[in-house]
């Protein structure tokens, strides 16, 4: 029952604000509370090298590149210090399993966090 | 082995790049034609990725066909047309080919192309797809399944020095660096200043990454207009264009710009070489190339 009601309330709060694609794994936290999904080319890692001089989006020029809001806003919003650091981590593909679900119960579940057994990173993340 | 990694791994050579035209038609003897001409001045050449988002000849059999003319191959790949397994299995590809230097990018938007109406694919960033190379080179796919023995990959990346946001650029280059790029070709970029800081900023943190920026061969101040306009990413100052503009030969002012700017570039710490876009194609390489106090190979 959860299962099922969760989305929609979760979409219903973070579509107004946030513009929610409903990914199922949120990094809101990581990336200034600017949600990488909206970059029309879903970059999780960071701006392509298209940003226009005005630093607004190659593909959609009357908007504001996400990423560089999100820079922004991890610097002047009064964020918690560990999700600062959190900016510069790399974050892996996207589950393409968890689009539409609910990414509180897969935080909870620690669902978010499942990667391919392949994947690993390495180096000083922070 | 690798030239290119030889040279930037175990040498102080000052390496250079191009860009292999497009192929389009023209069959092999057109790309015998152009290694004959690239292969005198370039240690590797990249075989690009469907560029601009314009359909091409493929990325992988681009780069087959270079290395069957003697000519390195630097073989590019773009997250914008194919997902993860199409994306692995060119790698495994290029591997089975002997071709080792790769270079992971983002790709323009199927907007900049001419086919604006096609899905953009996306489904793994550059980012991500420099660690999947990096795991494949350790023995495994990105789903834990092994590859025996694994590939040989040299692994590169593209960064913009010179695109918002300016700060976050270093970082994003150091983000590339840890998973597993050892050379980054830089965006073509009119502002020595910000290219300085770049520069500054990676070599500081990550002195091992060589860093290859990017000059462009173009006939004048339509050129540059060109850039400025249709090159995502891309910014010409209006003081840069005005003098190319106001020049008595805006093609000899061109010139001269573009090899103060390789020159200035060739000082910076932490550059390794150079990456030469053509857009003349009328024999101003050899010209440019011999201003920089170079001569071919024989």
């Amino acid at each position: 029952m959860l299962k099922k009601l969760l989305p929609f309330v979760e979409h219903a709060l973070k579509a107004p604000v946030w513009d929610c694609r409903m990914c199922g794994q949120c990094v809101l936290h990581s990336t200034g509370m600017t949600c990488p999904m909206t970059c029309p080319k879903t970059l999780r890692n960071g701006p392509c090298g298209g940003v226009r001089e005005n630093g607004n989006c190659e593909v959609i020029p009357e908007m504001q590149c996400i990423w560089v809001k999100a820079y922004d806003r991890t610097i002047s919003l009064p964020l918690p210090k560990v999700w600062k650091e959190h900016y510069n981590e790399l974050r892996p593909p996207v589950d393409m399993q968890l689009q539409g679900t609910s990414s509180w119960i897969n935080l909870v579940t620690k669902r978010d966090q499942q990667v391919p057994d392949g994947w690993s990173v390495q180096g000083s993340e922070h | 082995m690798s030239v290119l990694r030889e040279k930037l791994e175990n040498t102080n050579d000052v390496v250079f790049t191009a860009e292999f035209p497009s192929v389009d038609g023209g069959g092999m003897v057109s790309v015998e034609r152009n290694a004959a001409r690239l292969a005198p001045w370039f240690d590797a050449v990249n075989a690009t990725d469907n560029p601009a988002a314009h359909a091409h000849t493929s990325n992988t059999t681009t780069a087959i066909a270079m290395k069957m003319f003697g000519l390195e191959p630097i073989m590019q790949i773009v997250c914008r047309d194919k997902n993860r397994l199409a994306i692995q299995s060119d790698m495994m590809g290029a591997s089975l080919h002997g071709i080792t230097n790769l270079s992971l990018l983002t790709g323009d938007d199927v907007t900049a192309g001419d086919e604006p109406e096609a899905r953009r694919v996306f489904d793994i960033d550059s980012a991500q797809a420099i660690n999947i190379a990096r795991i494949m080179g350790e023995g495994k796919y990105l789903s834990g399944r092994s590859i025996t023995p694994a590939p040989d990959f040299y692994l590169g990346a593209v960064e913009n020095a010179a695109a918002p946001p300016f700060d976050y650029r270093i970082q994003r280059a150091l983000k590339k660096y840890r998973a597993g790029a050892r050379f980054l070709q830089l965006q073509i970029c009119y502002h020595p200043d910000r290219l300085e800081a770049f520069c500054k900023g990676v070599a500081e943190v990550a002195p091992d990454l060589k860093l290859i920026p990017t000059v462009v061969l173009v006939k004048g101040a339509k050129g540059l207009g060109f850039m400025n306009d249709k090159v995502p990413g891309i910014d010409v100052p209006a003081s840069t264009m005005a003098r190319v503009q106001s020049a008595s030969d805006p093609s000899v002012e061109v010139n001269k710009l573009t090899l103060e700017l390789a020159r200035h570039a060739l000082t910076l710490p932490g550059v390794r070489g150079l990456h030469i876009t053509d857009f003349r194609h009328d024999g101003s390489l050899d010209l440019f190339m011999n201003d920089l106090g170079l001569t071919p190979k024989s």
